[in-house]
């Protein structure tokens, strides 16, 4: 741990803020062209996970731990969001035999 | 008892509670007799209160409790008794028992008969109240109570829409001179920063005569008087307000209520003596109505309508007398008339109990052979109103026009003619009720009955107090009135200042006395001729009337007069603002808001197409959006 965390900077900033914008544009990507429920999901986690790296380089960066505490907390926000996502997902795909979102369009006027 | 005089108020209040809150197990009739006996109560609390006071107890003031205290506005609840609102308590709560007492019987078929006495109750508690009243504050909210009691019991029988309409009139004709008593309650208030009488009237009595402030004041305190006392202009009401049950009448609009705004100006008596101009303003305002009243009184055809009339003209007649500084005779005129008006309204009810409710005098007479004890009784009345000696209206109508003659000789001379125009009137009436034949239909003929002993009491003692009630302070000799004696220390700075301690030689006043009785009987002997012996009946309703006697009998037009300048234009203004102003202008505002929210409401839904990936895209669009913005400004 020690040693991770001293061999960070050796890698510049402004490669893991492209990285993280690259990961989080591909998790937009795919929230906007999948129609796949369960893809979209995938995606808003990669985005999440985008913004957890961010926050842990910049924590390292900054020396100040409070940016890894918050990755904690995203991990468990987006872990209790996946489980109640996922149960929708299921119950749709009940109703609809599909997790195709744009059979979801009931909900209007 | 001077120290618990407080009470004094409590015992009506305690009545109208008991008839009001509805015990269910008390027999419905006890209610009369409770009403009576609080009434007793206060009346024998009084009798100790005057004794005391006439044994030489001096003026008393308590503060019962601060009711407003912010800042230097401070406003208690104070009650005052001195020899002033002691006789004014002993004729309200001495004839209010008489009239309680009537009550019962006059009141006994009726389904009201509990609402009734709680509200007479009500109406003795808030007169004490006025009366006592230590401060200006305390005396108008007896003034506004006794006006609710007055509404209340106008359209007592509320399933009638006239009587509704009388109640309505004369609650808002009060409210329009209440308006004046208020704004001089507020003049006052910033002039003296109290509305205590004791600090008012010893600041006051160091002002010079004729101070403006002054004039102002008096002048909007005598607006409230008009209005309570049915004097010009705001005369309308009290005729109207007949349509109440009789004893109401007799009590409140004869009694009682309505001599209020005498009561005050009385007792405001420093501040009227100090302005001059009000002074004129009072006895003029008052000898017009007297005179107007009488004439109106001469012509009509209800006999409430014309005892109504007459004492419209008999307050007129106390203004007159306050007018000319003759605080003392317009009280004690105020005390006489008041037994000699209860006795003939109570009369006047015993007439209307037997013929089944018909108030037409063209349908009466020949009355004296059916009901002997209301006959003997309503003839004192009218000897006694008429001024006849030894009757006790003579002496206090005479006092009063005695001093009248000693400031104007015209005055007095209109006077003259309403004393004559008042024997004439109600020797009118009287004479067409119980001479004669009687001229009604059948069917009331049959029923006419002489009433039960419980009203016939009261209208005895009436008899009694209105033929020698007025005796008695003589005792010292005929020209030493102990009732001018006992008020003399509330009106002691008046009469200094006025400096009217002058009065005429006792020649002048017998002469004038003789040509005033003179010309009383004249008039008498002239209605005895044209109504007894020439049995001349007034014109039917539909009779065409000419000139004058169509313009006295039609009230000159007073109400149409009211209606076409104040009624009329108010309605049409409410009808402009109403069908222009709010229905066109406002209402259009306020509805064309909420029409262009609903249709842009019915465009915009539409975006709401339930296709998740346009949510999605538009929420990046929105969100790169506000990022961008953000970044350019």
């Amino acid at each position: 741990m020690q040693n991770i965390t001293g061999t960070l900077p050796i890698i510049p900033i402004q490669h893991y803020v492209l990285f993280c914008t690259l990961m989080f544009v591909i998790g937009v990507a795919g929230v906007l062209i999948k129609r796949n429920a369960l893809v979209i999901f995938m995606s808003i986690e990669i985005m999440l996970n985008s913004i957890n790296l961010l926050l842990v380089a910049f924590s390292v960066y900054h020396n100040d731990p409070a940016g890894q505490i918050f990755v904690f907390f995203v991990m468990i926000v987006a872990a209790a969001e996946v489980a109640v996502g996922l149960a929708l997902v299921v119950m749709v795909y009940r109703h609809t035999h599909s997790i195709d979102i744009d059979f979801l369009n009931k909900l209007k006027w | 008892m001077m120290n618990l005089f407080w009470v004094i108020p409590l015992f009506p209040l305690l009545g109208f509670l008991i008839s009001a809150i509805n015990f269910r197990h008390f027999p419905v009739r006890t209610n009369g007799w409770i009403a009576s006996s609080m009434v007793f109560i206060s009346f024998i609390l009084s009798l100790f209160v005057f004794f005391d006071l006439a044994g030489g107890a001096s003026a008393q003031t308590i503060i019962l409790f601060d009711w407003i205290k912010t800042g230097t506005l401070n406003l208690p609840v104070e009650l005052l008794i001195d020899t002033l609102s002691s006789v004014m308590l002993l004729i309200i709560t001495g004839v209010g028992l008489l009239i309680h007492i009537y009550s019962i019987g006059y009141m006994r078929d009726d389904d009201g008969y509990r609402r009734y006495f709680s509200c007479m109750n009500l109406f003795i508690f808030f007169m004490l109240i006025l009366v006592m009243g230590g401060s200006y504050l305390v005396m108008f909210i007896g003034w506004e109570g006794v006006g609710l009691c007055s509404y209340l019991l106008i359209g007592f029988w509320n399933r009638k829409h006239e009587n509704n309409d009388a109640a309505r009139k004369a609650f808002i004709m009060n409210r329009i001179g209440d308006l004046g008593f208020l704004l001089g309650m507020f003049l006052i208030y910033y002039t003296f920063g109290s509305l205590s009488f004791n600090v008012i009237f010893s600041k006051a009595a160091l002002m010079l005569p004729g101070t403006a402030v002054l004039t102002i004041i008096t002048l909007l305190l005598f607006v409230g008087a008009t209005g309570k006392s049915a004097q010009i202009p705001l005369l309308t009401w009290l005729p109207d307000a007949m349509a109440g049950p009789t004893p109401v009448s007799a009590l409140i609009h004869a009694a009682t209520m309505v001599t209020a705004g005498v009561y005050m100006v009385a007792r405001s008596n420093i501040l009227y003596s100090l302005s001059p101009l009000s002074m004129s303003v009072v006895a003029i305002v008052g000898v017009l109505t007297a005179l107007l009243a009488a004439v109106i009184a001469l012509f009509q055809n209800d006999i409430k309508k014309v005892l109504a009339y007459s004492t419209i003209s008999q307050l007129g007649l106390m203004f007159l007398g306050l007018g000319v500084g003759a605080f003392a005779g317009s009280m004690f005129h105020l005390m006489t008339h008041a037994f000699f008006k209860a006795l003939l309204f109570l009369a006047a009810g015993n007439i209307i109990h037997s013929l089944s409710g018909e108030q037409d005098i063209r349908y009466m007479g020949g009355l004296q052979k059916r009901l002997p004890w209301t006959f003997l009784i309503f003839f004192t009345g009218a000897l006694s109103i008429s001024g006849i000696p030894p009757f006790s209206g003579f002496f206090s109508k005479d006092e009063i026009l005695a001093a009248v003659f000693s400031k104007s000789p015209v005055l007095w001379g209109l006077g003259i003619i309403v004393s004559v125009m008042t024997a004439s009137y109600i020797f009118r009436l009287f004479w067409l009720t119980f001479k004669g034949t009687l001229r009604g239909t059948k069917m009331n003929t049959d029923s006419i009955h002489e009433s039960p002993m419980v009203m016939l009491i009261p209208l005895l003692v009436f008899g009694v107090l209105s033929a020698f009630g007025a005796l008695p302070l003589f005792i010292q000799g005929i020209d030493r009135n102990s009732l001018t004696t006992f008020l003399n220390p509330v009106f002691k700075n008046s009469n200094e200042i006025l400096q009217n301690i002058s009065p005429v030689s006792s020649n002048t006043k017998y002469f004038l006395m003789a040509v005033t009785l003179s010309l009383i009987v004249l008039s008498i002997f002239v209605t005895y001729t044209i109504f007894v012996k020439n049995k001349h009946t007034p014109a039917e309703e539909n009779i065409l009337r000419k000139g004058f006697i169509k313009l006295a009998y039609n009230k000159f037009y007073l109400d149409e007069l009211y209606d076409t300048i104040i009624v009329k234009p108010v309605n049409q203004l409410s009808g402009f603002f109403r069908d222009t102003v709010d229905l066109k202008i406002f209402d259009k505002i306020v509805e064309s808001t909420g029409r262009l929210v609903m249709y842009s409401g019915s465009k915009i839904r539409l975006l709401q197409t339930g296709n998740v990936g346009f949510y999605l895209f538009a929420m990046v669009i929105s969100i790169i959006l506000v990022l961008f913005f953000n970044l350019i400004k």
